[in-house]
Parts: structure tokens; sequence; C-alpha cells
């Protein structure tokens, strides 16, 4: 135990544990809505974000982007990933809710089942990342894309150097421009989020549908359409959190999405799922609580820190900090 | 097909007199002690040791039938069973090989015991959480005591332990460790042509574990599994198994009518950590060592598939799910980076198109056709009371 480490370097500890803490935020987002309307744990939301890392990655190939790139090109070449990340992620998860949800919610099977699909898409989407290269040879597409493909079951990184510059300092740690982004979008995001869940009729289709599907669909509010739009919003935030978390780890892999899934579940649980702010508030809460458990106990026990906190939260909180409940978010 | 239940296959058993089906199960179960040796060419994996397969399959179904206590009878989905395994597997570790050299006979029932422990431990405060809370905290609970074992030099570390010896041979090897000449040897089969002839050159030591011929640890697993399926039997037909199943179907009614529902839920729980503990000491022994990439949350995910594929609820389906998970890719082995694609397509077929599993228990399928009932006695009572009141 080592807690002159964590006071010396308070600041740095919060501050990067905040961004990481947005990441899982986001990601977060896409597990607690699709619980808040179907109650069911979204098992492959970690490989929509996994999609959404590598159209990161692909963009800045097909940019044919290099380190010597100037800075702008380089924040044009991110806005445009962020797009295609944030529309690949979401086409992932429409394709996943009709593939592999929508088929038992029609048959109303018990929750379980659908977990297992889940499960079943979770591990034939990342297996289909990472067997790229054998897929494009197999359908013959391999001629002119031997670069996105290459060396499938490996890490892919950025073709990019991304250096944060510091803006300002809070005690002693410079905070940088990329800690201040993912703090900033996921604030952000969240923000436009909640507004759009609250005030829209999309918005209010998905409480009501959240609060009592059959009352919902009594006044005549489309549920398949609810639950696809769920799914999108859920796989587009992820796309974000993508584009973000490749802004700042820079590389991925094929079974990247699992842990940092497992995370964001984590995140999700711990702030109430269900609950949009309980997502934001439990991403934050994880990524510091992390950093502060890997300074004081050495950072190969930050997990056993993130998921001792989660079962205590559990234990004295049983519905996590905010309680669940997205049909209950008032509007 | 069929529709009369007394011509399903289950009712045709049950109507045999009682001297058959003993024979038939006596039948069964020494198809599956001699199953390693008949080699049968078409279930026969190709590319790996099919004893080692089988064993895997054992300890898989060994398992999904703790599991099935937890998740099927009692209704608690559980996402860190491989929690329960690991404690087993380490405690005859540390005990065997690591910080002691007790023998391994001795070690089973303590690491059961200690996984046991373990399941309290862990119940006992998170039982009260509901539900899909109980998964994310089973979860992590799993999680932790992967990362422990990982981060605890006393267990190994990174690198595990080696060097567990396995049960004893009978009879007993000499102290230098050159092997005595067992009771008899039994020859495996080999096909010609779909012939079968007795292959002198591969014979199976009866009772001798040694390090190339799984068939013994086989053999070994597989009387245990039949031990704690006729302990499983028992219980799911007596008081606690009618108190699991009242809990699992409406908790609080269960608790309305008298049953201790938090005691009971308790005690699916330590069973179940009873019998993961017991898989994982029997892994620990056949493995001669073990470290912590054995024990990843993607087992616990299997397990979970292995119950839920089968069947949750029916002994016999888990078993049959179990045997589906490890199995298949084994079998397909030459496909080799396919497999885990084709399983995850297996998974989401399976789910969507059985979703109550592959032999659903006897109650459920009941229970549906109740309910298709009263939805039909409903109806017409619902007609009648508008005619009244019209």
């Amino acid at each position: 135990m080592d807690f002159a480490l964590l006071f010396d370097h308070f600041f740095e500890y919060t501050i990067t544990g905040l961004a990481l803490g947005s990441i899982y935020a986001l990601i977060a987002l896409g597990y607690t809505m699709v619980y808040g309307v179907l109650q069911l744990i979204n098992f492959a939301h970690s490989e929509v974000f996994m999609f959404g890392t590598f159209a990161v990655v692909w963009v800045l190939f097909a940019f044919h982007a290099t380190p010597a790139s100037s800075t702008a090109a380089v924040i044009g070449y991110l806005a445009v990933a962020l797009v295609v990340a944030m529309a690949v992620s979401g086409g992932i998860a429409l394709l996943l809710e009709r593939v592999a949800y929508r088929p038992l919610i029609n048959r109303n099977a018990p929750k379980l089942v659908a977990l297992i699909s889940a499960i079943g898409a979770s591990f034939v989407l990342s297996e289909a990342m990472g067997l790229r290269d054998e897929i494009a040879k197999k359908l013959h597409i391999d001629g002119g894309i031997g670069r996105y493909i290459a060396k499938a079951r490996e890490t892919s990184s950025i073709p990019i150097d991304i250096n944060p510059k510091t803006l300002f300092t809070v005690g002693d740690y410079g905070v940088t421009t990329i800690d201040l982004l993912l703090i900033g979008a996921a604030l952000v995001m969240m923000l436009l989020l909640d507004q759009f869940i609250r005030r829209s009729r999309l918005g209010r289709g998905i409480r009501a549908v959240a609060q009592d599907p059959e009352a919902a669909a009594l006044m005549g509010v489309n549920a398949t359409r609810v639950i696809q739009t769920t799914f999108l919003i859920g796989g587009m935030m992820a796309g974000a959190a993508a584009t973000l978390y490749m802004v700042k780890i820079g590389t991925t892999r094929f079974n990247a999405g699992f842990i940092l899934g497992v995370k964001a579940f984590t995140a999700a649980v711990l702030g109430g799922i269900g609950n949009l702010r309980g997502a934001l508030l439990g991403g934050l809460v994880l990524g510091v609580a992390e950093n502060w458990g890997s300074a004081v106990f050495g950072s190969e026990w930050k997990d056993v820190v993130a998921f001792v906190l989660l079962v205590l939260v559990l234990l004295f909180r049983p519905t996590g900090l905010l309680g669940e409940s997205l049909g209950k978010a008032r509007a | 097909m069929t529709r009369l239940p007394s011509l399903s296959f289950g009712g045709r058993v049950d109507a045999l007199p009682k001297w058959s089906k003993v024979l038939l199960w006596i039948l069964l179960a020494l198809f599956f002690y001699a199953l390693p040796l008949l080699e049968l060419p078409v279930i026969k994996t190709p590319d790996t040791d099919f004893a080692g397969v089988l064993f895997t399959v054992a300890i898989y179904c060994l398992v999904a039938l703790g599991l099935n206590i937890v998740v099927g009878y009692a209704g608690l989905l559980d996402l860190g069973y491989v929690g329960f395994y690991a404690v087993g597997a380490y405690t005859v570790g540390v005990l065997t090989a690591a910080h002691a050299s007790w023998p391994y006979l001795l070690v089973i029932p303590v690491a059961v015991i200690v996984a046991m422990i373990s399941g309290v431990i862990l119940g006992a405060p998170t039982l009260r959480v509901r539900g899909d809370y109980l998964a994310i905290v089973t979860l992590g609970f799993g999680e932790i005591i992967r990362l422990v074992i990982t981060n605890l030099s006393w267990l190994g570390g990174a690198r595990g332990i080696s060097g567990i010896p396995g049960p004893p041979s009978v009879p007993a090897n000499n102290a230098d460790g050159t092997v005595t000449d067992p009771l008899f040897e039994i020859p495996h089969l080999v096909w010609q042509n779909g012939q079968p002839l007795v292959d002198l050159d591969n014979k199976t030591k009866f009772l001798k574990f040694g390090v190339i011929d799984a068939v013994p640890y086989y053999w070994f697993a597989l009387s245990i599994i039949i031990l704690v399926l006729i302990a499983d039997i028992l219980i799911k037909d007596s008081r606690v198994g009618r108190a699991w199943e009242a809990t699992r179907e409406d908790e609080d009614a269960a608790e309305l009518m008298g049953v201790p529902t938090f005691k009971f839920k308790l005690l699916a729980f330590a069973m179940g950590a009873f019998i993961g503990g017991l898989s994982g000491a029997l892994f620990a022994g056949k493995q001669g060592f073990i470290n912590p990439q054995s024990f990843q949350l993607l087992l616990s995910i299997l397990f979970l598939a292995a119950v839920v594929v089968g069947g949750q609820g029916n002994r016999w389906g888990v078993l049959v799910g179990a045997a589906l998970v490890v199995y298949l890719p084994e079998r397909f082995r030459g496909f080799e980076e396919w497999r885990v694609l084709a399983f995850g397509i297996a998974l989401m077929v399976l789910a969507i198109y059985r979703p109550e599993g592959v032999i659903p228990p006897r109650q459920k399928r009941r229970a549906k056709k109740m309910q298709q009932e009263i939805e039909a006695l409903e109806e017409g009572a619902l007609d009648d009371a508008e005619v009244t009141h019209g």
C-alpha cells in the first residue's frame, strides 16, 4: 500500500481516471439503454465497440495518414473517422438486433436465452474480425485491401502519432488536450442524449416502452422501432467511444472489446443499470477508482479494486448509485 | 411424431418393468465407460486424443450439473462459476504441490469444502441482490479470484503451480517412480473398413494414472459424475428441490408460503460451489499443472452456455449441452481457425430455434401446455363476461 504516491500525484490520477471513465461511460450507455428497454444484458455490445475502433483505423488508412500529416489534416481525418465509426457501430448494433434479438423478442423467449444468443453473436463478430483476412480470401476481394486485413489476429494501430499538448495545470498535473477532449466529448454527448430521451418524440417512446411495453403498444408506440432506435443510439455512442479510445490508446485487436465491455457493463451496473445519468456517473467513478486503486495497491490490482468496489456498492445500494429505470428518468 | 405422452421416449422407458429399467441404466453406464476403448470411427476426434477430449467432456458435465443446480433449479444467474472451479483446483495445487504434499485423494474433500465455504462467503451478502445484479456480482467474483491468483506469488503467480499429483495408481507404483504391473490391461479396438478388430498394441492399464493415457482419469471422472447424478436425483425430488423450484418460479409467493428462500438460495449456491470445486480438483489432478490462464472469464460463459443450450433445469439436458460445448470444437479441429466462429453461430441458432434447450425439463413442457389451456379458458370466460354485461 502506497498512499504517498496517490497523494503526491492526486490530480494526475484523478484526471486521467476521469478521461478513462468517459470512455467507459459512453460504452456503458449501450448496455444501459438496451437494458432499460428490454431488460437484457446486451453481451455483444463490446463487439459493436470493437468494430468502431477498426473503423477508425481503416479511415486513417484510407486517407493515407502518416505521422508526418499536419495537425489540421489529422483533426479532419479524425472527424471523418468519428462519423464513420459511429455509422459502422450503429450499423452493427442494428444488425445485431435484427439477427440475434428480434427472433427471440418476437417469441417472448426467456431472458437467459437471449443472453446466450448474444454470447453467440459476440463470438461471431469478434471472430469475423479476427478472420477478416481468411474471409476476404474466400470472397476473392483480398486484392487491393491488403493493408486493411493484414495480420488479422494481431494488434492494429493507427498510422499517426498523436502528441497531446498541455493546456493548463491543475495541482501539479498538466491537463492535456486529449484528457479534455475525452471528458468534454463524453459530457456533451451525455447531455445531448439525455435531452433527446427527455424531450423528443422518439425519446418519449423509448421511455414509454421501458416503463410498460404493453401499455406503450396500446398507446400506439411502435415497439420494434423503439428497440431499433435504442440499439442504434447505443451503437453510435460506442462508435464515438471507439474514436476517443483510439485517440487515447491508439491500438486495437479483434478481441479488444471484451475487457472494455466487462468494464463498461460494470460501470452501467454501478451507476444503476437502465439509468442514463447513472451510466455517466458509474463510468467516471469506475475510471477514477481504478486509477486510485492502481496508485495505492499497484497497477496489477486495479481490476480487483474495480470489482470489489462494484460488489460493495451493490451490497449497500442494490440497484446501483442512482437507482435503475430509464422509464422513470423524469420528463 | 405422436403427441401422446405415454408413447414418448420417456414415457415408454417409464412403462418398462423396474428390473429392465435398472438394466438399461447399467448398460448405458457401461457404454460410457467403454466409449474411449471403442474408438468409434465417426465419433472419435481425428486430431486430438479422444480420451483426453472425453475427460474434458466429463469435467464440463460435472460443472454443468453443479451450475444447473444454481441456474436451472434455483434460478440464480451465475456468471462467475469458474471462480469455484479455480478455488477447487488451487486448493489441490497448494496442498499437494506448492506448500504441502498431502495425498491427492485426501485433498479432494478439503478442496470441495473450501470451495463450498467460498460459495457461502460469496452468497451470504450477494444473494440479497436481485437477478441480473447477481449475474454481474458473480462475474466480478470470478474475475477477482482470477486476478488474485495471478497476482499472489504465494499461489505461483502467472506461472501457476506444477507437479500436482493425480489419483494414486492401484497397485501403487514403486517409491523410485518405476511403474508396477497393473491389475490387468484392456485392449482398445481398431476399425478397419467398418470391421472392429482388437488392437493388442494399444492397451489401457486399469487404474494406472500416468501421463500419456487419459482413459483412467476419464473413468475416475465418470464414476464421480454417476455419484453426483444420484445425489442430484435424490435432492431434486426432495423437499429441498421443491423449495428451489418454488423460489425460482416466484420468490415472494414462496416466502409467503413459508419457504425460507434465502436459506435455500444459499444452499443452492453452496452445492453449486461444492460441485464446481470438485471438478476443479479433478482437473488439477489430471492436468498436473494449473495457472490463471485456465480460469478465464470465458470459461464461465462456456459453462453457462452448456447449461442453457442443453436445457437448464434438466440434468440430462445439461449433460448433453456440456458434451456439445466441448466436443463440437474438438471434433472439427480440422477447421481450426473457423471453429469459434462456427460455435458462435451454433449458439445463436440453438438459442433462436430451441430456446428451451436441446432437452427442456419436463415440467417446462407441461407448464407450456397448461398455459395454453388456461389462456383458452380465460378467453372463454371473457366472452361470457361480455355477454352478461351486454
